[in-house]
Protein backbone atom coordinates (compact mmCIF):
# COMPACT_ATOMS: atom_id res chain seq x y z
CA UNK A 1 0.00 0.00 0.00
CA UNK A 2 1.17 3.52 -0.74
CA UNK A 3 2.47 5.24 2.33
CA UNK A 4 0.17 8.22 1.88
CA UNK A 5 -2.79 5.88 1.71
CA UNK A 6 -1.59 4.07 4.79
CA UNK A 7 -1.18 7.32 6.70
CA UNK A 8 -4.73 8.27 5.79
CA UNK A 9 -6.08 4.90 6.94
CA UNK A 10 -4.15 5.00 10.21
CA UNK A 11 -5.32 8.58 10.83
CA UNK A 12 -8.87 7.44 10.26
CA UNK A 13 -8.36 4.54 12.69
CA UNK A 14 -6.93 6.89 15.33
CA UNK A 15 -9.93 9.18 14.94
CA UNK A 16 -12.36 6.29 15.27
CA UNK A 17 -10.53 5.14 18.41
CA UNK A 18 -10.87 8.67 19.85
CA UNK A 19 -14.59 8.80 19.09
CA UNK A 20 -15.06 5.34 20.65
CA UNK A 21 -13.16 6.49 23.76
CA UNK A 22 -15.55 9.45 23.99
CA UNK A 23 -18.64 7.29 23.43
CA UNK A 24 -17.39 4.96 26.14
CA UNK A 25 -16.99 7.82 28.59
CA UNK A 26 -20.71 8.58 28.10
CA UNK A 27 -21.79 5.09 29.17
CA UNK A 28 -22.56 5.16 32.89
CA UNK A 29 -20.57 2.71 35.04
CA UNK A 30 -22.27 -0.65 35.49
CA UNK A 31 -21.65 -0.74 39.18
CA UNK A 32 -19.96 2.14 40.82
CA UNK A 33 -18.41 0.17 43.70
CA UNK A 34 -15.56 -0.94 41.47
CA UNK A 35 -14.26 1.92 39.34
CA UNK A 36 -12.53 1.12 36.09
CA UNK A 37 -14.97 -1.37 34.59
CA UNK A 38 -15.12 -0.45 30.94
CA UNK A 39 -15.96 -2.09 27.67
CA UNK A 40 -12.69 -1.06 26.07
CA UNK A 41 -14.31 -0.01 22.80
CA UNK A 42 -11.17 1.71 21.44
CA UNK A 43 -9.45 -1.67 21.59
CA UNK A 44 -11.62 -2.71 18.61
CA UNK A 45 -9.60 -0.29 16.51
CA UNK A 46 -6.26 -1.22 18.05
CA UNK A 47 -6.76 -4.94 17.43
CA UNK A 48 -8.07 -4.22 13.92
CA UNK A 49 -4.93 -2.25 13.11
CA UNK A 50 -2.77 -4.94 14.72
CA UNK A 51 -4.20 -7.59 12.41
CA UNK A 52 -4.61 -5.54 9.23
CA UNK A 53 -1.41 -3.54 9.40
CA UNK A 54 1.88 -4.10 11.19
CA UNK A 55 2.44 -4.22 14.97
CA UNK A 56 4.39 -0.96 14.61
CA UNK A 57 1.29 0.76 13.25
CA UNK A 58 -0.81 -0.52 16.13
CA UNK A 59 1.73 0.93 18.58
CA UNK A 60 1.57 4.33 16.84
CA UNK A 61 -2.24 4.39 16.77
CA UNK A 62 -2.48 3.25 20.39
CA UNK A 63 0.01 5.80 21.73
CA UNK A 64 -1.56 8.62 19.68
CA UNK A 65 -4.95 7.66 21.04
CA UNK A 66 -3.72 7.75 24.64
CA UNK A 67 -2.03 11.14 24.24
CA UNK A 68 -4.92 12.80 22.40
CA UNK A 69 -7.54 11.42 24.82
CA UNK A 70 -5.43 12.80 27.67
CA UNK A 71 -5.21 16.21 25.98
CA UNK A 72 -8.96 16.28 25.40
CA UNK A 73 -10.44 14.80 28.57
CA UNK A 74 -7.69 13.98 31.06
CA UNK A 75 -4.73 15.16 33.06
CA UNK A 76 -1.25 13.92 33.93
CA UNK A 77 -2.70 11.39 36.37
CA UNK A 78 -4.96 9.78 33.78
CA UNK A 79 -2.07 9.82 31.28
CA UNK A 80 0.10 7.62 33.49
CA UNK A 81 -2.77 5.18 34.04
CA UNK A 82 -3.88 4.85 30.45
CA UNK A 83 -0.30 4.78 29.18
CA UNK A 84 0.74 1.90 31.44
CA UNK A 85 -2.46 0.04 30.55
CA UNK A 86 -2.04 0.60 26.82
CA UNK A 87 1.65 -0.33 26.74
CA UNK A 88 1.23 -3.54 28.72
CA UNK A 89 -1.88 -4.57 26.80
CA UNK A 90 -0.35 -3.92 23.38
CA UNK A 91 2.90 -5.69 24.26
CA UNK A 92 0.94 -8.77 25.33
CA UNK A 93 -1.26 -8.71 22.23
CA UNK A 94 1.71 -8.36 19.85
CA UNK A 95 3.55 -11.26 21.52
CA UNK A 96 0.47 -13.49 21.47
CA UNK A 97 -0.24 -12.66 17.85
CA UNK A 98 3.34 -13.65 16.99
CA UNK A 99 2.99 -16.92 18.93
CA UNK A 100 -0.08 -17.59 16.79
CA UNK A 101 -2.01 -20.11 18.86
CA UNK A 102 -5.00 -17.95 19.80
CA UNK A 103 -7.50 -16.28 17.49
CA UNK A 104 -8.37 -12.59 17.69
CA UNK A 105 -10.83 -13.30 20.49
CA UNK A 106 -8.18 -14.82 22.73
CA UNK A 107 -5.67 -12.08 21.89
CA UNK A 108 -8.29 -9.44 22.67
CA UNK A 109 -9.06 -11.06 26.04
CA UNK A 110 -5.36 -10.99 26.93
CA UNK A 111 -5.23 -7.35 25.84
CA UNK A 112 -8.21 -6.42 28.02
CA UNK A 113 -6.93 -8.22 31.11
CA UNK A 114 -3.42 -6.78 30.68
CA UNK A 115 -4.88 -3.30 30.23
CA UNK A 116 -6.55 -3.58 33.62
CA UNK A 117 -3.40 -5.09 35.10
CA UNK A 118 -1.28 -2.21 33.80
CA UNK A 119 -3.57 0.37 35.35
CA UNK A 120 -3.71 -1.43 38.68
CA UNK A 121 0.08 -1.79 38.75
CA UNK A 122 0.42 1.93 38.03
CA UNK A 123 -2.07 2.69 40.83
CA UNK A 124 -0.08 0.45 43.17
CA UNK A 125 3.12 2.35 42.29
CA UNK A 126 1.55 5.81 42.53
CA UNK A 127 -0.27 5.14 45.79
CA UNK A 128 2.42 2.78 47.16
CA UNK A 129 -0.25 0.38 48.40
CA UNK A 130 -0.34 -3.25 47.34
CA UNK A 131 -3.87 -3.80 48.65
CA UNK A 132 -5.64 -2.33 45.62
CA UNK A 133 -4.37 -5.41 43.78
CA UNK A 134 -7.59 -7.06 44.95
CA UNK A 135 -9.46 -4.90 42.44
CA UNK A 136 -7.61 -6.66 39.68
CA UNK A 137 -9.56 -9.89 40.23
CA UNK A 138 -12.91 -8.19 39.59
CA UNK A 139 -11.50 -6.05 36.79
CA UNK A 140 -9.88 -9.05 35.10
CA UNK A 141 -13.14 -11.04 35.08
CA UNK A 142 -15.15 -8.19 33.56
CA UNK A 143 -12.21 -7.44 31.27
CA UNK A 144 -12.17 -11.02 30.00
CA UNK A 145 -15.89 -10.86 29.20
CA UNK A 146 -15.65 -7.53 27.37
CA UNK A 147 -12.48 -8.79 25.69
CA UNK A 148 -14.48 -11.62 24.10
CA UNK A 149 -17.01 -9.13 22.69
CA UNK A 150 -14.29 -6.77 21.46
CA UNK A 151 -12.40 -9.67 19.85
CA UNK A 152 -15.53 -10.86 18.05
CA UNK A 153 -16.26 -7.36 16.74
CA UNK A 154 -12.61 -6.95 15.71
CA UNK A 155 -12.73 -10.30 13.91
CA UNK A 156 -15.84 -9.34 11.94
CA UNK A 157 -14.28 -6.01 11.00
CA UNK A 158 -10.97 -7.58 9.95
CA UNK A 159 -12.87 -9.97 7.72
CA UNK A 160 -15.18 -7.42 6.10
CA UNK A 161 -13.19 -4.20 5.85
CA UNK A 162 -11.03 -4.50 2.76
CA UNK A 163 -8.04 -2.43 3.66
CA UNK A 164 -4.63 -3.25 4.96
CA UNK A 165 -1.87 -5.76 4.56
CA UNK A 166 -3.12 -7.61 1.49
CA UNK A 167 -2.70 -4.53 -0.70
CA UNK A 168 1.00 -4.01 -0.06
CA UNK B 1 -9.12 -7.87 -4.83
CA UNK B 2 -9.58 -8.56 -1.20
CA UNK B 3 -11.38 -11.81 -1.32
CA UNK B 4 -10.45 -14.83 0.73
CA UNK B 5 -9.16 -12.79 3.61
CA UNK B 6 -9.19 -15.05 6.58
CA UNK B 7 -7.64 -13.34 9.58
CA UNK B 8 -6.75 -16.67 11.12
CA UNK B 9 -5.34 -19.77 9.60
CA UNK B 10 -6.41 -23.01 11.21
CA UNK B 11 -9.47 -21.21 12.59
CA UNK B 12 -10.93 -24.30 14.23
CA UNK B 13 -7.85 -25.20 16.23
CA UNK B 14 -7.46 -21.63 17.41
CA UNK B 15 -11.10 -21.41 18.37
CA UNK B 16 -10.61 -24.43 20.57
CA UNK B 17 -7.47 -22.89 22.10
CA UNK B 18 -9.46 -19.71 22.67
CA UNK B 19 -12.23 -21.51 24.47
CA UNK B 20 -9.85 -23.45 26.69
CA UNK B 21 -7.84 -20.33 27.43
CA UNK B 22 -10.77 -18.05 28.23
CA UNK B 23 -12.69 -20.57 30.29
CA UNK B 24 -9.65 -21.55 32.35
CA UNK B 25 -8.76 -17.87 32.84
CA UNK B 26 -12.24 -17.03 34.13
CA UNK B 27 -12.41 -20.14 36.32
CA UNK B 28 -9.03 -19.32 37.92
CA UNK B 29 -10.02 -15.70 38.46
CA UNK B 30 -13.39 -16.59 39.98
CA UNK B 31 -11.73 -19.15 42.32
CA UNK B 32 -9.11 -16.65 43.44
CA UNK B 33 -11.79 -13.99 43.89
CA UNK B 34 -14.08 -16.24 45.94
CA UNK B 35 -11.12 -17.44 48.01
CA UNK B 36 -10.06 -13.90 48.79
CA UNK B 37 -13.64 -12.86 49.54
CA UNK B 38 -14.58 -15.71 51.87
CA UNK B 39 -11.32 -16.34 53.68
CA UNK B 40 -10.74 -12.75 54.58
CA UNK B 41 -10.87 -12.22 58.31
CA UNK B 42 -12.65 -9.21 59.75
CA UNK B 43 -10.14 -6.50 60.60
CA UNK B 44 -10.00 -4.29 63.65
CA UNK B 45 -7.82 -1.36 62.64
CA UNK B 46 -8.29 1.37 60.08
CA UNK B 47 -5.14 2.74 58.49
CA UNK B 48 -5.23 5.93 56.46
CA UNK B 49 -2.46 6.51 53.94
CA UNK B 50 -1.93 9.76 52.06
CA UNK B 51 0.37 9.46 49.05
CA UNK B 52 1.81 6.27 50.54
CA UNK B 53 2.63 7.88 53.90
CA UNK B 54 0.80 6.94 57.08
CA UNK B 55 -1.70 9.61 58.06
CA UNK B 56 -3.24 7.85 61.02
CA UNK B 57 -4.33 4.55 62.55
CA UNK B 58 -7.75 4.19 64.16
CA UNK B 59 -9.67 1.44 65.90
CA UNK B 60 -12.71 0.01 64.13
CA UNK B 61 -14.54 -0.47 67.40
CA UNK B 62 -14.67 3.19 68.36
CA UNK B 63 -17.21 5.30 66.48
CA UNK B 64 -15.71 8.49 65.16
CA UNK B 65 -15.40 10.88 62.28
CA UNK B 66 -11.97 11.52 60.75
CA UNK B 67 -11.14 14.55 58.65
CA UNK B 68 -8.30 13.89 56.24
CA UNK B 69 -7.17 17.31 55.14
CA UNK B 70 -4.11 17.84 52.95
CA UNK B 71 -3.90 21.30 51.39
CA UNK B 72 -7.20 21.94 49.61
CA UNK B 73 -8.10 18.24 49.50
CA UNK B 74 -10.60 17.03 52.06
CA UNK B 75 -11.91 13.53 52.75
CA UNK B 76 -14.21 12.64 55.62
CA UNK B 77 -14.12 9.07 56.88
CA UNK B 78 -16.70 7.74 59.31
CA UNK B 79 -16.18 4.68 61.53
CA UNK B 80 -19.48 3.22 62.65
CA UNK B 81 -20.75 -0.28 63.57
CA UNK B 82 -17.28 -1.75 62.98
CA UNK B 83 -17.20 -0.43 59.43
CA UNK B 84 -15.33 2.40 57.77
CA UNK B 85 -17.01 4.52 55.13
CA UNK B 86 -15.95 7.58 53.17
CA UNK B 87 -18.87 10.01 53.37
CA UNK B 88 -17.39 13.11 51.78
CA UNK B 89 -14.56 13.94 49.41
CA UNK B 90 -13.42 17.03 47.58
CA UNK B 91 -12.47 15.08 44.48
CA UNK B 92 -14.57 15.48 41.31
CA UNK B 93 -15.55 11.84 40.68
CA UNK B 94 -16.24 10.84 44.34
CA UNK B 95 -15.82 7.17 43.52
CA UNK B 96 -14.57 6.65 47.09
CA UNK B 97 -17.83 8.07 48.48
CA UNK B 98 -19.89 5.64 46.44
CA UNK B 99 -17.73 2.74 47.66
CA UNK B 100 -19.53 0.51 50.15
CA UNK B 101 -18.38 0.55 53.80
CA UNK B 102 -15.41 -1.76 54.45
CA UNK B 103 -14.69 -3.98 57.45
CA UNK B 104 -12.64 -7.01 56.37
CA UNK B 105 -8.87 -7.37 56.51
CA UNK B 106 -7.18 -5.98 53.42
CA UNK B 107 -10.23 -4.16 52.09
CA UNK B 108 -9.56 -0.66 50.83
CA UNK B 109 -11.26 2.53 49.81
CA UNK B 110 -9.12 4.58 47.48
CA UNK B 111 -9.51 8.16 46.42
CA UNK B 112 -7.19 8.49 43.45
CA UNK B 113 -7.40 12.28 42.90
CA UNK B 114 -6.56 13.05 46.54
CA UNK B 115 -4.14 10.10 46.84
CA UNK B 116 -5.92 8.88 49.95
CA UNK B 117 -6.09 5.15 50.72
CA UNK B 118 -8.05 3.67 53.60
CA UNK B 119 -7.06 0.11 54.55
CA UNK B 120 -8.56 -2.28 57.06
CA UNK B 121 -5.97 -4.31 58.94
CA UNK B 122 -5.67 -6.75 61.78
CA UNK B 123 -3.64 -5.45 64.66
CA UNK B 124 -0.47 -7.54 64.71
CA UNK B 125 -0.26 -7.90 68.48
CA UNK B 126 -3.53 -9.72 68.96
CA UNK B 127 -4.40 -11.19 65.58
CA UNK B 128 -1.26 -13.18 64.79
CA UNK B 129 -2.64 -16.68 65.35
CA UNK B 130 -6.39 -16.38 65.38
CA UNK B 131 -8.13 -19.32 63.79
CA UNK B 132 -6.50 -21.68 61.36
CA UNK B 133 -9.14 -23.07 59.04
Amino acid sequence: MKSSKKIAYLGLCTTIALVLAYVESLIPPIFSAVPGIKMGLPNVVIIFVLYKFKPRDAIIVSLLRVFIVTLLFGNVMTLSYSLSGAVLSLTGMIILKKLDFLSMVGVSVVGAVLHNAGQIIMAMILLSTAEIGYYLIVLAITGAISGVLIGLIGGILAKRVGIGREET
Amino acid sequence: MNKNITPTKNGGRKLKNDLIFIISLIVILVCVGLGVYFFRKPGDTVKVLVDGNLYGTYSLQKEREIEIKIGDNLNILVIKDGKADMIKASCPDSICVKHRPISKNGETITCLPNKVTVIIEINDKQGEVDVIV
